[in-house]
C-alpha cells in the first residue's frame, strides 16, 4: 500500500499516533515536549477523529504531577490515555508511575528525553529523565529517527495493551524531536491494523465503575506486600516476545522490520558498539562508511531498553565479537558505571560471555555526537587497554576521561547537499527553511533533513539551519561540519563570526549584503576574504532587505533568500523551484489572507533580478578582522570563559573551565554588547523634563540618568550632553540621560513613554530614534565616561518618587529578554530600590532565562561589589524555594542576636543596641546599620573567642535582607500555586512579585489559569472559556498577607509605592505586576498604552491591600484605579490573541468578549465594596 | 396621502428617504428597524479592501512575531485552520440583509487596489446587491500629482468596474474637484449610474493637551445640506444620471430641499445616530404633511422643481450666491 511521504519532525509525529490512537489525553508544556500537546489539543479543537472516530479530549492540567494523576485516574476508569513531557515533567510523573505500572495499566507516555537540571539547567537533549525512571516498572521503548519515532509509537501503543504493562517511548529532545525529515506516514489503517479493539475492550472493563465494583490502591501490610510485588513477573517476562511480535506484524503490514536490538555491520564484527537514541544513527553512519573501508565493526540498536531482555541480547550480538563499547547519554555520578553499561555488562555475564567491555558517556545536553567520535570509540577499543568509564566529544583535564578525536574526520557523502543558513529569528530564515524542506521532500525523490539552533536570547537571536537532501536515507544526525551551501542572511554576522568555517573547497556562499557587487568585497574581514580565495567558493550577493521593502515585506527577507537558494543551488530546475515556492506561500500563508501571499509573490518575483555574482579577488585586501566577542578590560573569566561561549565556541572549553558547582560571576552582560539595535534613542536635553519615564521602562536598562557636581565634566567627550539638575535640592548639579549604544534591542518603549514634545516640531520627543551607524563610536565614548561619573547618595534620595528612583543604579542590565519585555523593567526596578541587599528566588520560565542563561547574565553589583544574589530551584517549587532563603535568614539573624547580646560587654553595649535596634525601614537606617556592623567586625577582629568568630562570619546579616521571589504566572496560578499558597500562609517576610504575562511565554503561549476570557492560547485555541483566577483575592483572604496588583504603565507611582510598601511590611507579600509579553501579539512599543488601556477597561483593576492599616484603624484595601471607562474591547482588540478569534470564530468571540466585560464589572463591583469598607 | 416614490439607479423606491453608510448598518437588526420605520432603500456600511489587507497583514505579522527564534517558544500562537479575512464577512451580511428586508439593498465598497475594486464588485453583485455605491476617497496631497490625473484615475475605476458588473453602479463623490461640473459628466459617461453628493470625511483637529492630531466624524448638521443643494440644482438636467444627496439631512424639511434642488433620494445617517432609527418615520411624516400642507401630489412632481435650471434666479447657485449673502448685511460704511 503506497502511503503520504510527509516532511514533520519526531514531535509531530509521535503526537500524530497518539492522538489517532487515544480517547483521553492530559498534557502540560515542557520543552521540548510541548508541541506534541500543540499538536494534539490543535487536531482536537479541530475535531479530528482517532482511529475510533471520535475526538479525543484533551485536557492542560496545572503541572505533570497533575497531568500523570488525571492520567492514573483516566486509565483507572479505562480510558485509552496517553501524555507528552520531558525532563523535570517527567520526574514529577515518577510517583505516578509506579503506581501504574503496578497496577499493570495499559498506557504510553511519549517523552522528547532532556537533560536534568543538576549544575545548571539544561533544555537539550540527554537520557537523564528516562533513566531516571528505569526503576518504576514501565518498558522503555527508544527511538533513533523521526521515522522510527512514527513507527515505535504505534507499536508501543499496540503491544502495551496486551502486555497490560505501561509503555514511556521515549526520542531524543531536540535532535530528533525536532529534526524535520521526510518520512513515510503511517496510514490511518495501519493504526488499525495494529490496535487490537478485543484488547481495548478488555483494558476498558478492566477500568472502575460501579456496576462492577472492586478497588485498588489498598494499604499493604509487611504480610503480603512483598508477595503481592513479584505477582507481575509474569507480565515482564512476556514482554520481550510481545514487543518483538508485535514488531514483526508491524514489519508484514509497513515493511519496515525492528528488533528488540537491532545489529548493523559486518557480520563478523569483532568491535561492537552498544547504545540508543539518534546517537545510533550517526553511529551507523559512521560503523557502515569504515566498514566499507575494509572495517570490520558493528553497532547494536538497543530498542526495548526495559525489561532488558539477556537472551535478545546476546541474541544480537555477534559471535566473533572481540570488544565492546556501550555509550550512555546519561551521567550517574558514583555509580559503578552508567546503565546501559550495568546493563550490557550484566547480560554479558549472565549469557556466560566473557567480552571485554568499556563504556563512556557522550551527548549530555545535547552535546554534538559526530562520525570523529564514533570513530574515536571504535579507535579506542583497538588499545591493549581501552579506556574504561570515558567521555567523547568533549575535552576532561580535570579527571582526564575523555577520549581525543579527529575533527577533520568526516562520513559525508559528496552527492548530498548540505546547506546552512544564518539568520535571524526575526527574518524568517528557520520558517523559510522548513518550507525548502517540504518543497524538497515533496516535489522530489530525495531525502530530506533539517535541523535547527537557536541561541539563548530572545532578542535579536540567531538562528542557524541545517539542511540535507539526498538521494539515500539520512542517518547524519548532528551538524553539518562540511556544507557546500552557505547562506549569511544578516551581514553583520560575517563581521563578527567565522561563518565559513565549515564551507567546503567549491562551495557556493550568499550573503544578503547592503553593499552590491561591486562594493562587497572591501566589507569583509580578512578571514572571510581568505576563505572564499581558498576553498574558491562562489561567492552571491543580494540585497534582501532592499528587494523586501520594496515589496512591502518589511523586514522578513525569508522568501527571498529562499529564491535565492533555489536560484542557485541548483536542487531544482529554477522555474519548477519557482513554481514549488509559490505553492508553498499559498499553503503557509494563504489563509492568512490575499494581501500576504500577494506581496510574498512580488518578492518571489522580484528577487532573481536582484541577485549577482561576485568576481572575487586573487588577493586578500581587508584590513580588518572579526569583532573580539568582548573588550580586552573584561575580567579573566569572562576572558577565559564567557568570551569563547559569546564567539559559539563554548563546546571547544574543556571541563577545567567551568565551575564545579555551578557558581557563576554576575554582572556579565555588560560584556556581550551584542549591538543589534539598528536605531537607538537620542537624547534631546532640551526637550528634556527629566521625569525618569525613560529610564524606569527600559527593559535592558540602557537608557541612565545621572545627577553630578560640574566638576566632572573637565574630561567629558565632546558629544557628552549634559544640562542643569531639575531638582529643588541639586539645582546646581548637572543632569545626564545616557543610552549604552551596543546593548539597545531598539525596542523604543522609552520613545513611547515620554512625556515631553519638542515645541517647535511635536514629532520630535525628549528621546528619539536615530541610526545607530553614524553615533554609535560617539555614544560608546560617552558610555564609558557616563559610567564612571558617580552616582549620587542613595539614602538622600526621595525614593518613592519616580523621579529620584530613576537616579539609583539599576543591578539588572542587559538581558537576553525580548525587544521591549514587559517583565523586566519590575524586576530592574525591583533591583534599584533593594538590589544591592536581595536574594532572589526565580523560578523557571521566561525570568528564569534571561537571568540565568549563558554565556552572559544581567544581575550585576555596584560600586561597592553588592548586588542580588540569584539562584533558580525549579518551576514548581520556587515559593518554597525563597521560603528556605527566608528562614536561613531569620534563624542566622537570631543566632547573631543571640551571639552580639553575648558579646555586648566586648565590642560595647552602646553599639550592640544600637545594631539590635536599628531602624532599617529607610535607606538612611540601613546605611548607618552596614557602618554599625562594619564596626562591630572590627572591634570582633581582635577578639580570638569561637563566638566572635562565629559573630564575624555571620555579622553581615545584622544589615536587613530582602528575599524575593520571582516568577511567571505558569508558576503562581498554576504549578507552584500550592506551595506559593503555603508559604505566603508562613508569615514569613518574603515578597513574591508574579510577573503576569496572562500565558506560559516561555514555552511558547499555552494558556494558564491566568489566562484572559476571550484571549486565544495553545490549549485554548477557541479562545479561553473561562475567566481569569483572581490570585490576589485569594491571597487576601488570609488577611496578613500584603498584596498589590500593579502595571506600570498605567500608574509608575503606584508601582513604586507598591513596591516599597511590600519590603517594608514584616510578613508575606504578593504582588501582581501586568507584563505585557510578545505573546500578546501586537507592537510592544505600546506596551504601556496597552497597560494603561488594561486599567481604564477595569481588566486590571490597580490596588495594594495592606494589613498594616488595620492596626491603625483603616480599610486595609486601596483601589488605586478608577471605575471601569472603557469597554473592554478597546483594551483586548489591540491585541492578536484576542483579535484572532474574530478572525476565526467571530460568534465565540462576540459571546466571550461579553462575559468578558461581565467579569470586569461583576470584579469592580467587588473590589469598589471592598475599598468602601 | 401624497405619492412619496421615487426611482433611483434603475430601482423602484416607495420613498426618497435612504439611510447611508453608517456603524447601524453592521447589525441585521437595525437593517430590519430602519425598513420598519419606512426607509425607501438602504446603503450599507463600506466594504473597505484596505482594512481587509491590513488585517491580513497584521494578523501575518503577530503570528510570525518571535516565532522561530528561541528554542522553548517556535510559535506564540495556536494556528487557527482558517481565518475570515476576505471579503466573506460582508458578502455574508449582503446576503442576510437581502434575506431580512423587502426594500433595495444597496452595497458600498472602497477599494485600493483596480484588482480589488473590480473583483470585490462582482462578489458583491454575486452575494445580491441591488446596486453598488463605489465610496471613492482619494485626498490628492501629491503636489506633483495633476487634477487631470486624479479625475482619470476615477473614470477608469468606474469604466472598469462597470465592465464587470450588471447591477447600477453610483459613485460617492467628495465635493474637491475643480470642475465638478464636468467631472460629473465625465462620471455619467464612464458608467455612472448616480452620484451622491458628498462623501463626509475624517477631519483632523489638533488636540493641544497632547500636541496631538485627533482625526474623527463628526455627526452633520442641516447646514452642511446647502453645499450639496447647491451642486445638485446644478447638476440636474445636465448630466445623465441620477443624483442622491448625503450630508446634513435631518428633517422632512430637509428632504424636500434635496428633492426640489434635483435628487432622487435623500441619504440619512446623522440624524439616526443622534435621535434613532425611529426617525425615519418622523422625516416621512413630515413630508407628506409638507406636500399635503402645500398641495404637492408626489415627490417626482417636484424633483428638480428648484433646480438651477428651474429657478428664476439661475445664478443664485453660482458665484451671486455669495455677492447676496454679503449683501444681506448693512455695510458699516
Amino acid at each position: 500500500m503506497p502511503r503520504k511521504q510527509v516532511t514533520l519532525d519526531a514531535n509531530e509525529a509521535a503526537a500524530y499516533v497518539a492522538h489517532h490512537v487515544s480517547e483521553v489525553i492530559a498534557i502540560y508544556p515542557i520543552t521540548p515536549s510541548s508541541p506534541m500537546g500543540e499538536w494534539a489539543d490543535q487536531w482536537s479543537s479541530e475535531n479530528k477523529k482517532n482511529i475510533w472516530g471520535t475526538v479525543p479530549l484533551v485536557q492542560e492540567m496545572q503541572s505533570e504531577g497533575g497531568a500523570a494523576g488525571t492520567v492514573h485516574g483516566a486509565l483507572q476508569t479505562g480510558s485509552l490515555t496517553t501524555t507528552f513531557t520531558a525532563s523535570q515533567g517527567l520526574l514529577l510523573m515518577i510517583p505516578n508511575m509506579y503506581k501504574i505500572a503496578g497496577e499493570l495499566t495499559a498506557t504510553v507516555f511519549h517523552v522528547s528525553a532532556r537533560a536534568l537540571a543538576a549544575q545548571g539547567l539544561s533544555i537539550f537533549g540527554d537520557h537523564a529523565d528516562v533513566m531516571a525512571t528505569r526503576q518504576t516498572g514501565w518498558v522503555l521503548l527508544c527511538s533513533n529517527s523521526v521515522q522510527e519515532v512514527m513507527d515505535l509509537a504505534l507499536v508501543a501503543h499496540s503491544a502495551t495493551l496486551q502486555a497490560r504493562l505501561p509503555f514511556l517511548h521515549f526520542f531524543d529532545g531536540f535532535r530528533t524531536s525536532h529534526e524535520v525529515m521526510k518520512v513515510e506516514q503511517l496510514a490511518e489503517e495501519d493504526l488499525r491494523a495494529l490496535i487490537d479493539d478485543n484488547l481495548v475492550r478488555a483494558h476498558r472493563a478492566r477500568g472502575l465503575s460501579p456496576d462492577a465494583p472492586v478497588m485498588r490502591g489498598t494499604a499493604q501490610n509487611p504480610d503480603v506486600y512483598f508477595q503481592g510485588r513479584e505477582t507481575v513477573n509474569p507480565y515482564y517476562l512476556a514482554v520481550p516476545g510481545i514487543v518483538q511480535q508485535t514488531m514483526d506484524r508491524f514489519a508484514q503490514l509497513v515493511g519496515r522490520q525492528y528488533h528488540l536490538f537491532d545489529y548493523v555491520g559486518a557480520p563478523d564484527a569483532e568491535h561492537v558498539l552498544v547504545m540508543m537514541g539518534s546517537g545510533a544513527e550517526v553511529a551507523q553512519e559512521t560503523v557502515e562508511y569504515l566498514n566499507a573501508r575494509g572495517e570490520k565493526l558493528g553497532l547494536i540498536k538497543v530498542r526495548l531498553y526495559r525489561p532488558f531482555s539477556v537472551e535478545h541480547f546476546a541474541h544480537a550480538l555477534p559471535a566473533t565479537t572481540k570488544k565492546i563499547a556501550v555509550l550512555d547519554r546519561t551521567k550517574e555520578p558514583g555509580g559503578a558505571g552508567e546503565p546501559l553499561y550495568l546493563d550490557v555488562v550484566t547480560a554479558l555475564v549472565e549469557s556466560g560471555r566473557a567480552i571485554p567491555t568499556i563504556g563512556g558517556r557522550y551527548g549530555l545536553g545535547s552535546k554534538e555526537f559526530t562520525p570523529a567520535m564514533v570513530k574515536a570509540v571504535f579507535d579506542e577499543l583497538k588499545h591493549a587497554q581501552p579506556k574504561n568509564h570515558f567521555t567523547v566529544g568533549i575535552k576532561d583535564d580535570v579527571t582526564n576521561l575523555s577520549l581525543d578525536y579527529d575533527p577533520n574526520f568526516s562520513t559525508e557523502s559528496p552527492e548530498m547537499v548540505r546547506a546552512m543558513f544564518y539568520g535571524l529569528g526575526a527574518d524568517g530564515t528557520v520558517g523559510a527553511n522548513k518550507n525548502s524542506i517540504k518543497i524538497i521532500g515533496e516535489e522530489t525523490d530525495a531525502f530530506a533533513q533539517g535541523y535547527f539552533v537557536y541561541d539563548s536570547k530572545k532578542s535579536g537571536s540567531m538562528t542557524t539551519s541545517h539542511l540535507r537532501f539526498g538521494p539515500k536515507p539520512i542517518h547524519s544526525s548532528y551538524l553539518i561540519r562540511a556544507a557546500n551551501f552557505i547562506a549569511v542572511h544578516q551581514f553583520n554576522f560575517v563581521e563578527k563570526m567565522d561563518v565559513l568555517a565549515a564551507a567546503e573547497p567549491g562551495a557556493v556562499f550568499l550573503l544578503n549584503s547592503p553593499y552590491g557587487k561591486d562594493e562587497v568585497w572591501d566589507r569583509l574581514p580578512r578571514l572571510a576574504q581568505k576563505q572564499i580565495i581558498a576553498k574558491q567558493l562562489k561567492f552571491y550577493v543580494i540585497d534582501a532587505y532592499a528587494v523586501a521593502k520594496e515589496t512591502g515585506m518589511g523586514t522578513r527577507i525569508n522568501t527571498i533568500m529562499q529564491t535565492c537558494f533555489f536560484a542557485i543551488s541548483g536542487v531544482l530546475p529554477r522555474e519548477e523551484a519557482i513554481a514549488a515556492i509559490k505553492h508553498a506561500i499559498e499553503k503557509t500563508y494563504g489563509k492568512r489572507g490575499e494581501a500576504v501571499v500577494a506581496k510574498n509573490f512580488e518578492a518571489v518575483d522580484k528577487t532573481l533580478a536582484n541577485l549577482y555574482p561576485v568576481s572575487v579577488p586573487t588577493q586578500v585586501t581587508s584590513q580588518f578582522d572579526l569583532r573580539p566577542p568582548v573588550p580586552a578590560q573584561a575580567p579573566a573569566f569572562v576572558q577565559k570563559v564567557t568570551a569563547p561561549m559569546i564567539a559559539g565556541l563554548g563546546d571547544d572549553l574543556p571541563v577545567s573551565a567551568m565551575p564545579a558547582d555551578g557558581t557563576y560571576p554576575t554582572g556579565t552582560t555588560q560584556w556581550e554588547r551584542r549591538n543589534i539595535a539598528l536605531e537607538i534613542p537620542v537624547w534631546d536635553d532640551k526637550t528634556c523634563i527629566q521625569c525618569g519615564k525613560c529610564v524606569l521602562v527600559c527593559p535592558h536598562a540602557v537608557i541612565r540618568a545621572k545627577v553630578y557636581d560640574e566638576k566632572y565634566l573637565a574630561n567629558a567627550p565632546a558629544t557628552f550632553k549634559s544640562t542643569t539638575a531639575r531638582w529643588k535640592d541639586y539645582a546646581t548639579m548637572k543632569y545626564t540621560l545616557q543610552v549604552a549604544p551596543e546593548d539597545c534591542t531598539g525596542c523604543s518603549l522609552c520613545v513611547e513613554v515620554c512625556p515631553a514634545k519638542n515645541k517647535s516640531e511635536v514629532k520630535l520627543k525628549a528621546i528619539n530614534m536615530a541610526d545607530v551607524l553614524p553615533i554609535r563610536e560617539a555614544e560608546k565614548a560617552n558610555w564609558e565616561f557616563f559610567k564612571q561619573l558617580p552616582d549620587l547618595d542613595r539614602s538622600k534620595l526621595s525614593v518613592g518618587l519616580v523621579k529620584d528612583s530613576q537616579l539609583l543604579e539599576p543591578l539588572f542590565e542587559f538581558s537576553g529578554a525580548c525587544a521591549g519585555c514587559g517583565e523586566t523593567p519590575y524586576i530592574k526596578l525591583v533591583t534599584q530600590l533593594f538590589g544591592d541587599r536581595a536574594i532572589i528566588a526565580n523560578a523557571t520560565g521566561c525570568s528564569s532565562i534571561y537571568s540565568g542563561n549563558l554565556p552572559t547574565t544581567p544581575y550585576t553589583a555596584n560600586r561597592d561589589g553588592r548586588g542580588p544574589a540569584w539562584s533558580n530551584s525549579l518551576f514548581e517549587d520556587n515559593a518554597e524555594f525563597g521560603l528556605g532563603m527566608r528562614l536561613t535568614l531569620d534563624k542566622r539573624l537570631e543566632y547573631a542576636a543571640e551571639l552580639l547580646r553575648a558579646a555586648s560587654a566586648t565590642v560595647g553595649a552602646e553599639l550592640a543596641e544600637a545594631i539590635l535596634n536599628a531602624d532599617q525601614t529607610n535607606e538612611a537606617g540601613i546605611l548607618q546599620q552596614r557602618g554599625r556592623v562594619q564596626l562591630l567586625k572590627e572591634k570582633l577582629r581582635g577578639v580570638n573567642t569561637p563566638q566572635a568568630k562565629e559573630l564575624i562570619s555571620i555579622a553581615d546579616v545584622l544589615v536587613k535582607k530582602s528575599v524575593w521571589i520571582i516568577g511567571g504566572d505558569g508558576w503562581a496560578y498554576d504549578i507552584g500555586y500550592g506551595g506559593l499558597d503555603h508559604v505566603l500562609a508562613s508569615g514569613r517576610n518574603v515578597n513574591v512579585m508574579v510577573l503576569d504575562t496572562e500565558v506560559y511565554s516561555n514555552t511558547g503561549g499555552q494558556m494558564s489559569k491566568s489566562t484572559p476570557r476571550a484571549a486565544v492560547a495553545k490549549f485554548a485555541a477557541g479562545g479561553k472559556p473561562l475567566a481569569k483566577k483572581d490570585l490576589g483575592m485569594l491571597a487576601m483572604t488570609y488577611g496578613n498577607i500584603y498584596v498589590a496588583r500593579i502595571a506600570m504603565g498605567a500608574n509608575d507611582a503606584q508601582t513604586i509605592r507598591a513596591l516599597l510598601e511590600a519590603e517594608a511590611y514584616d510578613g508575606p507579600a504578593l504582588i501582581i505586576a501586568y507584563a505585557h509579553c510578545i505573546a500578546h501579539g501586537f507592537d510592544l512599543a505600546k506596551g504601556l498604552d496597552q497597560q494603561k488601556l488594561a486599567v481604564q477597561a477595569g481588566h486590571w483593576p490597580l490596588f495594594r491591600y495592606n494589613p498594616t492599616l488595620v492596626k491603625e484603624g483603616k480599610n486595609p484595601f486601596l483601589l488605586d484605579s478608577k471605575a471601569p471607562s472603557i469597554p473592554i474591547d478597546k483594551y483586548v482588540y489591540n491585541e492578536t490573541r484576542y483579535t484572532m478569534l474574530t478572525q476565526s470564530n467571530e460568534e465565540a468571540a462576540e459571546r466571550l468578549l461579553k462575559l468578558a466585560q461581565a467579569d470586569v464589572e461583576t470584579r469592580w463591583k467587588m473590589y469598589e465594596k471592598m475599598a468602601q469598607g | 396621502m401624497p405619492d412619496l416614490s421615487t426611482t433611483y439607479l434603475g430601482l423602484k423606491l416607495k420613498n426618497p428617504i435612504v439611510p447611508s453608510p453608517s456603524p447601524l448598518m453592521q447589525k441585521l437588526d437595525n437593517i430590519k428597524r430602519m425598513e420598519d420605520a419606512g426607509a425607501g432603500a438602504l446603503v450599507l456600511h463600506s466594504l473597505f479592501e484596505e482594512q481587509i489587507m491590513q488585517a491580513s497583514q497584521l494578523l501575518d505579522h503577530y503570528l510570525d512575531l518571535g516565532a522561530e527564534s528561541f528554542a522553548e517558544a517556535l510559535s506564540y500562537f495556536p494556528e487557527a485552520e482558517s481565518y475570515n479575512l476576505g471579503p466573506e464577512g460582508y458578502l455574508e451580511h449582503i446576503r442576510r440583509a437581502k434575506e431580512t428586508v423587502g426594500v433595495p439593498v444597496i452595497a458600498s465598497l472602497n477599494g485600493v487596489s483596480t484588482g480589488g475594486w473590480v473583483e470585490y464588485a462582482r462578489q458583491i453583485e454575486q452575494a445580491g446587491a441591488d446596486a453598488l455605491e463605489l465610496n471613492m476617497y482619494y485626498l490628492a496631497a501629491d503636489p506633483s500629482q495633476t487634477g487631470a490625473q486624479v479625475e482619470q484615475m476615477y473614470l477608469d475605476l468606474v469604466r472598469q468596474v462597470k465592465a464587470y458588473i450588471r447591477i447600477p453602479v453610483a459613485v460617492k463623490l467628495g465635493s474637491s474637484f475643480t470642475a465638478l461640473a464636468n467631472f460629473a459628466q465625465q462620471l455619467a459617461t464612464a458608467g455612472a449610474g448616480g452620484l451622491v453628493l458628498f462623501n463626509r470625511f475624517y477631519q483632523p483637529d489638533l488636540d493641544l493637551d497632547n500636541l496631538e492630531v485627533v482625526s474623527n466624524l463628526n455627526l452633520s448638521s442641516s447646514v452642511e445640506l446647502r453645499l450639496r443643494l447647491r451642486w445638485a440644482g446644478i447638476l440636474y438636467g445636465r448630466i445623465n444620471t441620477d443624483l442622491a444627496i448625503t450630508g446634513g439631512v435631518h428633517t422632512g424639511t430637509d428632504a424636500l430641499k434635496c428633492m426640489m434642488a434635483g435628487a432622487r433620494v435623500a441619504m440619512i445617517a446623522s440624524v439616526m445616530l443622534e435621535h434613532g432609527i425611529g426617525r425615519v418615520r418622523t422625516l416621512l411624516a413630515d413630508m407628506a404633511r409638507w406636500m399635503d400642507e402645500h398641495e404637492y401630489a408626489s415627490v417626482q412632481q417636484m424633483q428638480g422643481s428648484m433646480s438651477q435650471k428651474a429657478v428664476a434666479y439661475p445664478a443664485a447657485f453660482e458665484r451671486a450666491n455669495y455677492l447676496k449673502v454679503l449683501r444681506t448685511y448693512k455695510s458699516p460704511l
